[in-house]
This record gives C-alpha cells, sequence and structure tokens, in this order.
C-alpha cells in the first residue's frame, strides 16, 4: 500500500524528481502489485522443474542454492550454444533506440528498464562481462556487468513485466526478437526454480490432466452441458457433440479457457452451433482439451511436452487433421513450433474443407487449420446463411491477437468474418492494429490478479485505442481471437474504457447464424434480448 | 488587467509549466518522450496528460462549473493511480498549478487579490475532487482483483458440482 509521506505544508518542498542514477546503478525495487506469487513446489516437482520451494518475490533471501551463479553461466553457455539467435541478439543491438518507444509496459509505465532495448540489456550486460572479451577487460565502459543476487532480480522482475508481444521486433532494424530474449531469461530463472505460480499451476495441470485448468473428461463433458441447454434456449436446437470418437473426420482443439472463462463460453457456444450446422463430422478430445501452451512461457522443452498430446491424440483417434479454435499464443506454437518439435505429422492428411472442397495448403505441415480461415472459406463460398440485425447493438471493433497477428499473419480472415456477421464494424487507429497491434497486456502467463497494477499500465496503450473508437463511432463490444485477451481485456476495459464489453468472432458468427430447423430467436447467445425483442418489463 | 485575461494570454506557458511538473515523477529519459512525442497513440500517456490539462486550465480560466473538468481529471489520474505514485506524488499538480500561477504574476500589481484568492479556491476544489478520483480508482483495481478471483473460484466449484444456482 502507498504511504502517503508529506504533511500538507512540506508539499510544495518536496521533489518528486526520480534518482539520477545510472541504470546499472540503480537497484531493483520489487514492488507490490507488479509481480506474480511464486510457483508452488508441487507444480514444479510434477513436471520436474528443479528447486521448487516456498519464496515470495519480495522477501529479501531468496532461497537460491548455493551454486546458483554456475547454474546460471552454464545454462546461459548451453543456451548460447543452442539457439543462435540468442547468440545473435546477445551482440548486434546497435542501441538505435526504435523499439524503446514501442512496449506497452514502457508506454503505460515510464519506467525505462521496460523499454525492451534496456530490457534485453538487462541480461546482455551479464552476458559481455562474461562471455565476450571487451566486457572482460573494459567491464563498466563495454556495458558490462557482474551477475549479484541484486542482478538476478531484477532479470525475473522485468522478464516478468514483458508479454512476449513482439510488437517491438516490428521496428526494430536488425529483427531482434525480444520475445526469445525473454524466453532466454525466463529459461535462466527457471533453472533456480523462480517460476511463477500462474504459469506453473497450468503447466503442471495441463501436463496430468490435459488442460491449463486442470478439468478431468467429466467435468469438460458437464460443462459442455451448460453450453447446450443455453443453445436450446436460444434456437430450439438440441446438439449432440461427439467426444473423443475415433474416426472422426477432424479432431478440434482450443483453449480450456473457452469452456470456463466468461466471454470465451459463448465463442465455444459459436463454435458448437457452426459445427452442428454444417453437420460436420468432428470430435472434442478430453485429453487433447487444451489448445494454449503455458509451458511455453516457461521452457522451451516444457512447451514441447505439452504440445506433443496434440499429435498423439489425432493419431490416437484417427482424424484426418486438426481444426483449431480462437486463441493467440496457441497459434504462435502451432505456426512456428509445432511441426519442429512434434512432426512432421505424417499420419495425417493435409487439410481439406469438406464443405466447400477448399485445401488449405497454407497448413500443408501442421495439419492444422485455425478456425477463422474455416469460416471465412465458408463465408467465401457461400455456404452459411446470415441474419446480421441480430448483431446491430453492438459496434464491434476487433482486437488483433499478438501471437496470431505478427505470429502468424492472421489479418483479414478475422475482419472478413466480421464484417459478414454483423453492420456496425469500425477499426481502431491504424499504428494500434495488424501488426502494429498493442497487447493486452496480460499475455505470456501474466494474467494474474495479484498483479492487477502491472495488467493495467501494459493494457492502457490498447484501451486508449479502444477508447477512442468508443467515443467517436459509439464502439461497444470488441472482438478478439484469443482466450488471454477476452479474459484480459474484459478486465483492462472496465478500468479504462467501460461501456467497451469483449467477445470471440465466433460468439457473434453463432448470433447471427440462421440454423436448419431453428426457431424465432429473440436472445443472443449471452441470453440478453436481440434488438427490437426486449420485453417491456 | 483581469486575472483571467492575464492567465489567457499566457496559456500556452503556463501548461507548458504545469505539464512539466506531471512529467517531473518520471525518469529524465522518459520524460523527454512524454514531452517530445505528440501523437496519440504512439504516446498515449504523455497526450493524455497534457490534453487533458490544457481542458482543464481553459476551463479555469473561462470560469467553467468545476464537475465539467471530472472527465477530464479523471483520464489523468487513472493513469496515476497504476503507476507506483503515493497519492502525493499523484495528486501533487493538483496544489502545484497555484505556485504556477503565482510565478506568472509575479510583480504585477494590476492582479486583483480576490480573482487570485478565487481560482485558488476553485483549484481547491479541484483537487477535493482528485482526491475522491483517485481513491475510486486504487477502489477499482482491488474490486477488478477480488472480482477476477470470485468468478473463478465460483465457476470451479460450479463445474466440480459443489454449488449450485437456484433455477427459475
Amino acid at each position: 500500500m502507498a504511504k502517503f509521506t508529506a504533511k500538507p505544508n512540506e508539499l510544495s518542498k518536496i521533489d518528486y524528481t526520480p534518482p539520477k542514477t545510472h541504470w546499472l546503478e540503480t537497484p531493483v525495487e520489487i514492488r507490490e502489485h507488479m509481480f506474480c506469487h511464486a510457483a508452488k513446489p508441487k507444480d514444479l516437482e510434477t513436471v520436474g522443474f528443479p528447486y521448487g520451494r516456498e519464496w515470495r518475490p519480495n522477501d529479501e533471501d531468496w532461497k537460491l542454492p548455493e551454486n546458483w551463479k554456475t547454474i546460471i553461466f552454464e545454462g546461459m553457455r548451453s543456451l548460447l550454444k543452442k539457439y543462435r539467435s540468442f547468440q545473435v541478439f546477445m551482440d548486434i543491438c546497435v542501441r538505435c533506440g526504435a523499439c524503446a518507444d514501442k512496449c506497452h509496459f514502457f508506454l503505460g509505465s515510464g519506467d525505462p528498464k521496460n523499454m525492451p532495448v534496456l530490457r534485453a540489456e538487462l541480461l546482455r550486460s551479464v552476458y559481455r562481462g562474461n562471455f565476450t572479451l571487451a566486457g572482460k577487460i573494459l567491464k563498466k565502459l563495454a556495458g558490462a556487468r557482474k551477475l549479484t543476487a541484486n542482478v538476478l532480480k531484477e532479470w525475473w522482475y522485468y522478464f516478468y513485466q514483458c508479454t512476449e508481444c513482439r510488437r517491438c521486433s516490428v521496428f526494430c532494424p536488425y529483427g531482434i526478437d525480444q520475445a526469445e530474449i525473454t524466453m532466454m531469461g525466463r529459461e535462466l530463472t527457471n533453472m533456480l526454480g523462480l517460476q511463477i505460480g500462474w504459469i506453473a499451476g497450468p503447466v503442471a495441470n495441463c501436463y496430468m490432466k490435459g488442460n491449463h485448468l486442470g478439468l478431468e473428461p467429466h467435468t469438460i463433458t458437464s460443462s459442455m452441458e451448460f453450453f447446450l441447454d443455453d443453445i436450446e434456449t436460444i434456437t430450439g436446437i438440441k446438439i449432440e457433440p461427439t467426444f473423443n470418437r475415433k474416426g472422426a473426420e477432424i479432431l478440434f482443439v482450443t483453449p480450456s479457457g473457452d469452456l470456463f472463462a466468461n466471454p470465451g463460453t459463448y465463442t465455444a457456444m459459436g463454435y458448437l452451433m457452426l459445427f452442428h450446422e454444417l453437420g460436420l463430422d468432428y470430435t472434442w478430445s478430453t485429453y487433447a482439451s487444451e489448445g494454449g501452451n503455458f509451458g511455453f512461457f516457461t521452457t522451451n522443452d516444457m512447451a514441447k511436452r505439452l504440445n506433443s498430446k496434440i499429435y498423439a491424440e489425432a493419431k490416437r483417434l484417427g482424424v484426418k487433421w486438426i481444426l483449431g479454435g480462437e486463441c493467440g499464443h496457441m497459434w504462435r506454437v502451432v505456426h512456428q513450433y509445432m511441426d519442429t518439435w512434434n512432426g512432421p505429422a505424417d499420419f495425417l492428411e493435409e487439410p481439406v474443407s469438406p464443405i466447400t472442397g477448399t485445401r488449405f495448403d497454407n497448413a500443408r505441415a501442421t495439419k492444422m487449420v485455425h478456425i477463422a480461415e474455416f469460416t471465412a472459406d465458408l463465408i467465401k463460398n457461400s455456404k452459411l446463411k446470415f441474419d446480421l440485425s441480430r448483431n446491430d447493438h453492438l459496434n464491434v471493433t476487433f482486437h488483433d491477437s499478438c501471437n496470431t497477428s505478427r505470429g502468424m499473419g492472421l489479418l483479414e480472415e478475422p475482419r472478413y468474418v466480421l464484417k459478414s456477421v454483423c453492420n456496425n464494424f469500425y477499426e481502431m487507429p491504424e499504428d494500434t492494429i495488424r501488426e502494429k497491434t498493442f497487447c493486452c497486456g496480460s499475455g505470456a502467463g501474466l494474467n494474474a490478479s495479484e498483479n492487477m497494477e502491472l495488467r493495467m499500465r501494459g493494457g492502457f496503450p490498447r484501451a486508449n485505442a479502444a477508447k477512442y473508437v468508443h467515443e467517436k463511432y459509439g464502439v461497444n463490444m470488441c472482438a478478439a481471437v484469443c482466450a488471454i485477451d477476452r479474459v484480459a481485456l474484459s478486465t483492462s476495459f472496465e478500468y479504462w474504457v467501460p461501456g467497451v464489453a469483449v467477445c470471440g468472432l465466433h460468439e457473434l458468427v453463432g448470433n447471427a447464424l440462421v440454423m436448419t430447423g431453428e426457431k424465432e430467436r429473440t436472445q443472443d447467445l449471452r441470453l440478453e434480448p436481440l434488438p427490437g425483442k426486449e420485453v417491456a418489463e | 488587467m483581469r486575472l483571467s485575461d492575464i492567465l489567457s494570454k499566457n496559456k500556452s506557458a503556463l501548461l507548458d509549466m504545469w505539464f512539466e511538473v506531471m512529467l517531473k515523477a518520471y525518469p529524465a529519459d522518459t520524460a523527454v518522450f512524454m514531452r517530445d512525442q505528440k501523437k496519440q497513440f504512439a504516446n498515449p500517456v504523455g497526450y493524455t496528460m497534457s490534453s487533458e490539462l490544457e481542458k482543464i486550465l481553459s476551463g479555469l480560466i473561462a470560469n467553467a462549473e468545476i464537475n465539467s473538468f471530472t472527465p477530464h481529471l479523471e483520464n489523468i489520474i487513472k493513469i496515476r493511480a497504476v503507476q507506483g505514485l503515493t497519492p502525493s506524488q499523484a495528486l501533487s499538480f493538483v496544489f502545484l498549478l497555484k505556485d504556477i500561477i503565482r510565478g506568472q504574476i509575479k510583480g504585477d500589481m494590476s492582479v486583483n487579490e480576490h480573482e487570485l484568492k478565487e481560482i485558488e479556491s476553485r483549484i481547491d476544489s479541484l483537487a477535493l475532487t482528485a482526491f475522491d478520483l483517485f481513491m475510486n480508482c486504487r477502489e477499482k483495481i482491488y474490486e477488478l482483483k477480488a472480482n477476477e478471483a470470485r468468478n473463478m473460484t465460483f465457476r470451479l466449484l460450479q463445474k466440480a458440482k459443489l454449488v449450485c444456482e437456484v433455477e427459475d
């Protein structure tokens, strides 16, 4: 809790200017509301992560293993050898500053250590001091410094103030990917058991149960019952999806947040309605029941282990290809890592839409298609009927999720779908969308509640753009194709721009979709009255 | 000359000084960026602070209703309330406007003392509103935290069939 520091008559005498010390000499201050709680030892032990122990980030003593410096140096040497990109990113930055003002955390906080260049420099300074000749000889003159417990704390504090959104890398003339530097920083601190609970818990759950929330098969199916009942209330249609069905043509994988967290649950209802209307031969899996991958926020190896279940389940069920739901980092993993880690998926077929015959040759390697691509193709081929008026109470904007926009170039398909299912669509300002989109402020495992102040700072640039379209066009709904976005933006907007709600793309598809045999609809997927169908109290 | 005329004439200089007071809460490099980058979406904090200060100052000079300042003040305080500042650091800018105004009219014998007291009293009212807004923001942060935790717990209990709601 902030303390009031001045008596009224002393107010004008206070110097509010922060200390003018060089960043190397400004020790880190671990502040409440800015960090996530430490991981529980049992969660680390479950997946074999080392040094699980009880510790608190704002304690002086982090109970580090005695040889912690050796562990870090050996780890760093090993990572430099293993990942050429890491070695290059440590060496080539010329500190031009192009990235400095592109980070949402810097923009929202004003903390210079949130400038991507400086955040990377936290690691580079130690790299120089221990792995380069110039750094060893010239020391501070070459921007080198020693590894101390305080430096380690600074790494931890700031590498958990980066959402790996990669906006800064869009502007870097050398293409330095700050997300990869953060990943290395997290790999290193992970070697000492310095993991956060919000990541370690879901990782352990996913490893043991197949999804981040630890939902067991019967819980997943009963959760789905809620949606099916609501869909029947809205449309009069009883949908009967299948689970773990061998021989289905398609395996559908989505983040477990869609089954659990509002407003993602309405998106899940949209999927169910769409697939039913198409008569799609598909199945859900209660084992590969997580598209997201929080292992991606720990180590490369852990991400690979968690990802492997998707192909394993596809093989077990004998499906032809995989359809993936609305998720952010899931798609960066699928698009950029999955084939290398766990491919080749040569037991699957190149995805072909059974409805339109379209061959998704962009998914030739992974055999996994994004649902926005799938639905856009259906619309392009006039396979769906929509009543756009059902979304007329909404003035919609679209938030490009960092990973789908910058990580896989999914820019047009969601917009095409949105414009096909609602009449009122408005873009946020140019510098805040598409490849230059601002992060929700809570990605990469930072959507805990205890770090709310950090999330609000990081969420401000995005919310500021949403506020602009809210005031200019009356935008009251922001669609996003990411489960974390849907939760994080809901909270962020409640603070920064009340009056703008958040939804998934397929919630709006589900609203507008005209289904065969449906009754006259009076409610949207949130069971709220459709425009013109309000019943007088 | 009436005080409002003097302030009107010097509005731009007053505004610059007032904005500088805000920037003092940030490290030097950040302050330069927040001052120099004028684009609304490239520098959301700097832009919001400077444009809202301008509206508040214009309103004060034009003797506008104090309540009309609330949305502008709120846009600034929402930012300051999540930036790790103490309440005194976050809100001092309101009080320091008095110093800035007095500095600007220093030595000007034509200023009517009553008018000065009047505007200072309005700045005090602004400060009281700022306290309310700051507290609202901090309470909102805690409410958001509590709501997220509560929603998650409730849904988990519901899924585990440990709780249920009374049906209609």
